[in-house]
């Protein structure tokens, strides 16, 4: 039996925000599949008692002095944007009704 | 090909120091190189002739000014196209950021650039660094100089090929899982993965970042030292960046090239050899093992027996923490934007965009990490991957105490060709499976040349401590000496010509 379907491969690439097409669902699912058994070994180790690492080596909450220094130039990174409107991000519909 | 290109960097800019050779005329000889190579190479996604030249002037002018030249002013460098570049385009192998060019300089592009390093352009990767062959580049794959039906490692197969192929004396590589280790140990060069937090991670296009690290490829060990030095160090812009001085790196290699290994403890790590590693390698590996009980060290056999499972935690934590680093491509704020018709709402432009401009091994990881992340799936996977890291970084630990560097073959396989694994993930994956349990531990590790299976290179990986780079550099100094005193020439002078 294979440990990811793929309906649930269809339901992470929505949560991901992938547009992801049938084809893609058929490949990836069975491709998925082969992974995750081969990741799962993972889980052969017995390691109820050990610590998890997040990063190797140690590392604490950086602070930096609380000081005014130049930013990015606005007009510079909104010409970066995909759309910009009123020296702003503009953004595709976010409520349910259009206008 | 112009001789000129065959120099090292510390001897171009031995020469650029002394006035035997302008700046621009060795920025010029490696464009001419580009220019005559990379129609069959593709080491380069842009090539930014015109800055290069101005930044080569500008090193010409301050010697004739008679000021102090840094160590490497005046020497080109192929820089990976994950880092970003004030002005130039900087898309990391992807679509989503096809014409992007990034208001800012990454640490390590300032740094070059301040140490009078000559950028020639940016080069080829696999898509945000998720690959070993480059192939999973959006703008088409990468050969390998030594075979052009061949892949010249990845992710960092733009800077390994267009190093090897003598475009640049200097490549700037990452390292996730082996992207700088493996494509130098498949082209013939010195790459040197640098512990976690030696260098800026500030403006690297971030894919995993517990592990993600710059380092340098190279054609000589020197060399590599040379350019660790001018990239690493400490940063402020970065959280993660080891607030202590380097180890002294050029140092090491120096000291290395004098060929005397005595009192140096080597382990062989038992659990990186045997099966899925082609016998050409392991006797190239062995034969590197000679070498260095020839230079005096001491070699014993030592068991990491969690290294077995630096696979499967590494395609746990990668994917997890790029599931999440790539939710920054929103459709919003740089970037591809597809499907904003004014009718559709942002969760649907968001995922076609998405959808168009990722390609398949970025989606696959993406949809992998998503699912090692959800609730009911977290504890057992990224939770368990994340303490059999913890049990690796332990059996580095144990492995130190009785030996002061650890050694393997660098990849399993030699240089694979084109296609060969690109509709199998698994078999793809698999070419990291030596220089994953430093990555997991962030601990250094550098590949060096040890010799040939079938006319491809082979290479060494000498592992270290954190923050013992310097061990690195000083052993593959003292091998590369040797190999070479073993075979009359440098291991790349075999490559045929391009």
């Amino acid at each position: 039996m294979p440990s990811i379907s793929r309906e649930e491969v269809a339901y992470l690439a929505k949560l991901a925000r992938l547009a992801v097409t049938d084809e893609e669902l058929d490949t990836f699912a069975g491709q998925l599949d082969v992974i995750i058994g081969a990741v799962a070994r993972v889980g052969e180790v017995a390691a109820d008692d050990i610590p998890p690492t997040s990063h190797a080596v140690p590392v604490v909450n950086v602070l930096r002095p609380d000081v005014i220094r130049p930013s990015l130039d606005r007009d510079e990174v909104l010409a970066l944007a995909p759309a910009a409107e009123g020296g702003r991000f503009r953004v595709p519909r976010i409520l349910d009704e259009p206008e | 090909m112009s001789d000129l290109v065959r120099l090292d960097a510390a001897s171009l800019a031995a020469e650029i120091a002394a006035g035997n050779l302008s700046a621009v005329e060795v920025a010029e000889a490696h464009l001419d190189r580009i220019v005559a190579t990379d129609d069959r190479v593709h080491a380069f996604l842009h090539v930014d002739a015109d800055g290069a030249l101005t930044a080569a002037r500008a090193v010409d002018e301050r010697r004739s000014r008679g000021e102090e030249l840094g160590p490497l002013a005046g020497v080109p460098l192929a820089m990976k196209d994950v880092v970003v570049t004030r002005g130039l385009p900087s898309t990391s192998g992807s679509k989503i950021l096809a014409g992007w060019r990034p208001p800012y300089d990454a640490t390590v592009s300032a740094r070059v650039k301040a140490a009078g390093i000559v950028m020639l352009g940016k080069t080829n990767m696999d898509e945000f660094a998720m690959g070993s062959s480059t192939e999973n580049s959006a703008y088409g794959a990468t050969h390998n100089p030594w075979d052009l039906s061949r892949v010249p490692g990845g992710s960092s197969g733009g800077s390994s090929a267009a190093v090897a192929a003598y475009q640049a004396p200097l490549g700037i590589g990452t390292d996730t899982g082996g992207s700088i280790r493996q494509p130098a140990a498949v082209t013939g060069l010195i790459g040197h993965k640098p512990t976690y937090g030696g260098v800026s991670r500030y403006g690297l296009i971030a894919f995993s970042s517990s592990l993600d690290q710059a380092g340098p490829l190279t054609r000589t060990v020197l060399d590599a030292a040379l350019l660790h030095e001018a990239i690493g160090g400490h940063d402020p812009a970065d959280s993660t960046s080891i607030d202590a001085p380097l180890p002294a790196l050029v140092t090491a290699a120096r000291d290395g090239a004098r060929a005397d290994l005595s009192g140096l403890r080597v382990g062989i790590v038992r659990e990186l050899s045997g099966e899925g590693y082609e016998p050409g390698v392991l006797a190239g590996f062995a034969a590197a093992v000679t070498l260095l009980t020839g230079l005096g060290a001491t070699v014993t056999e030592v068991s990491c027996p969690h290294f077995s499972y630096a696979l499967p935690a590494y395609y746990l934590i990668a994917p997890s923490e790029c599931s999440s680093n790539l939710a920054r491509f929103d459709a919003v704020r740089y970037g591809l934007r597809v499907g904003d018709d004014g009718v559709r709402g942002l969760e649907e432009v968001m995922s076609l965009t998405r959808e168009a401009g990722f390609g398949a091994e970025v989606k696959r990881r993406v949809i992998l990490g998503t699912y090692a992340l959800s609730s009911g799936y977290y504890d057992a996977y990224y939770g368990q991957a994340q303490k059999v890291r913890t049990l690796i970084s332990r059996d580095f630990a144990a492995a130190f105490a009785d030996c002061d560097v650890l050694v393997s073959p660098t990849t399993p396989t030699v240089a694979f060709p084109l296609g060969a694994r690109v509709d199998d993930p698994m078999a793809m994956y698999a070419a990291d499976l030596c220089t994953l349990p430093a990555s997991l531990a962030g601990t250094p590790a550098i590949s060096v040349p040890c010799g040939l299976s079938d006319g491809l290179p082979v290479g060494l990986q000498i592992m270290a401590p954190a923050q013992a780079d310097d061990r690195c550099y000083r052993v593959a100094a003292a091998v590369e000496t040797a190999v070479a005193g073993r075979d009359g020439r440098p291991i790349l002078a075999a490559a045929p010509p391009v």
